[in-house]
């Protein structure tokens, strides 16, 4: 269960905005993407999840291509992907936006316990049951965001900028609950983020991008001692 | 009295079909985003098929069955076939917001030519099932029927049942996710495309039921459904397009200000009211009476 990416080129129209990308993600690592705004990282998360038509190479999930087929299959087989921002449907409720997840799955029993689960992770979503989406803070949405995506018990997910717009106090808060149920459930994650600081401080690896092309790939606590990588992206 | 208890009741069967007919609209506008011009053409040629069965079986109830099977299968049809291949090559770019509504044109102007050559360009009845005779209040026959009555009573089981599938099942969460986020729904492991087809049905199943409760009082002909697409499309503006409540409250207060406007002021201004109506909403709420944003999003 290994996430390999081989000269990946994905085109936005007539740019080319990730060019011959490769990184590998081992089973239960945590692989931070990081680069500033432009650099092409929602565009390999989309290209990773089907949203997004790639040009050229290969990824394979599990030893199987993932070029090529639907977001809505990916997902069925276990690819979540967390689009940025408010990635929360604002006119259905709490409760409506985590089932989401759980409406095609056979096994319901454990759609059940998988939404417990993800209520005890994030308390103040149970407390929001019957709000609408479009009532939450924008902490609650990440947090409901990603909690729909746990709901269907995924095996990689791709979290784009859980940070983006939050109080720096939520992003810690936000930052530690996705480390530990990395952990617990034994997840796979691509977390592509502007806030480079903070996504390797949780991260097994990093993947550094810049205009499109992989500038360098280490572990986490390389990168963080890297001087040229402080400079650029942790800016100390 | 008399006057008032028989514009209200008129106001409430013509309000009825033109919430059939809006809520078909509505349907198709939140699954697809666009204004599906060949609803008048789907309701007719289902309430044909439905005319024939009821001539060849004798029963209306099947008719209004068959008209609505048929009517929900030419809207699957139409979508899966007709407007997803559109879709899939015009990707981006204005043409995006015109094309798929100039073909629902052309599509309505192929329906009604096929119609004009298997029924012919002419006038058609249905009997309605029930008397179509007003009942008698005060000693005086009033223009409401025991036809019009179950007319009321058929769109607001119908209403309520759709109400209920939206609400209450999951398909009703997947077509409501769909219609509100189609990425975030595709995201989520739901299968968007069969769940907007399934709205086209949706629609078109409720175009024919519209077809078959109108066409007891009128005539069927291939242009017989043209006038109810116009109202029930002012119906849907004035309801904001986005909600199923919205398209039947539209088309309520339409029936109710036509029926006052034509039995207070002049028979004549049945379209005249439509359309003042239509542009009074537009001035001051374009996004619909009943619509919580600011302004309707593209």
């Amino acid at each position: 269960m290994t996430l390999i990416v081989e000269n990946l080129t994905i085109d936005h129209g007539a740019i080319r905005a990730i060019n011959s990308v490769s990184f590998t993600v081992p089973t239960g690592n945590l692989a931070a993407v990081i680069g500033a705004n432009g650099a092409g990282k929602t565009t390999l998360l989309r290209g990773l999840s089907g949203l997004k038509d790639i040009k050229s190479g290969r990824a394979t999930w599990n030893d199987e291509s993932i070029v090529g087929k639907r977001p809505e299959n990916l997902a069925r087989s276990g690819i979540m992907h967390v689009s940025d921002g408010k990635s929360v449907i604002a006119e259905l409720t709490v409760k409506e936006n985590l089932a989401l997840t759980g409406l095609w799955r056979k096994d319901k029993k454990d759609v059940a316990a998988a939404t417990e689960e993800v209520v005890s992770l994030f308390p103040i979503l149970g407390e929001r049951m019957s709000q609408s989406g479009g009532s939450l803070s924008g902490g609650e949405r990440q947090m409901l965001a990603i909690g729909r995506a746990l709901v269907a018990r995924p095996k990689l997910l791709l979290l784009d900028e859980p940070s983006l717009g939050l109080a720096p106090l939520i992003i810690d808060q936000i930052f530690n609950t996705i480390r530990k149920f990395v952990t617990t459930m034994n997840l796979t994650v691509v977390l592509v983020e502007q806030n480079a600081m903070g996504a390797l401080a949780i991260a097994d690896e990093g993947v550094v991008l810049n205009l499109g092309s992989v500038v360098a790939v280490d572990s986490a606590e390389n990168l963080l001692k890297d001087p040229a990588v402080r400079t650029a992206y942790l800016g100390y | 009295m008399i006057k008032l208890i028989t514009a209200i009741l008129t106001a409430l069967t013509t309000g009825a079909i033109y919430a059939l007919m809006s809520t078909a609209l509505v349907l198709v506008w939140r699954s697809t985003r666009i204004i599906n011009f060949a609803q008048a053409g789907q309701a007719v040629l289902s309430t044909y098929i439905g005319y024939e069965i009821t001539v060849r079986t004798g029963s209306f109830w099947i008719g209004v069955v068959a008209a609505m099977i048929f009517g929900a299968l030419l809207g699957a049809v139409i979508d899966r076939f007709f407007m997803r291949p559109i879709f899939k090559r015009i990707q981006s770019g204005p043409i995006l917001m015109i094309a798929p509504v100039v073909a629902t044109l052309g599509l309505l102007g192929i329906i009604q030519s096929i119609i004009g050559f298997k029924w012919g360009l002419t006038y058609q009845s249905l009997a309605a099932p029930v008397s179509t005779d007003g009942y008698t209040l005060f000693d005086r026959v009033i223009a409401f029927s025991p036809f019009n009555l179950l007319v009321v009573v058929f769109a607001t089981v119908s209403m309520l049942l759709l109400t209920l599938l939206f609400q209450k099942t999951n398909i009703g969460l997947a077509l409501r996710a769909s219609a509100h986020s189609p990425e975030i729904a595709r995201l989520s492991g739901i299968k968007v495309d069969f769940i907007r087809t399934l709205g086209w049905a949706l629609a078109g199943a409720a175009g024919g039921l519209a077809g078959m409760l109108y066409i007891p009082s009128s005539y069927l002909y291939p242009n017989a459904m043209d006038v109810l697409l116009v109202f029930g499309f002012v119906a849907a503006v004035i309801g904001g397009l986005e909600s199923l409540f919205g398209a039947v409250a539209g088309a309520m207060i339409l029936g109710f200000a036509i029926s006052f406007a034509t039995s207070y002021v002049s028979e004549k201004l049945v379209f005249p009211m439509a359309f003042i109506m239509l542009i009074v909403v537009l001035l001051i709420r374009p996004a619909g009476l009943f619509s919580k944003k600011k302004s309707r999003r593209d």
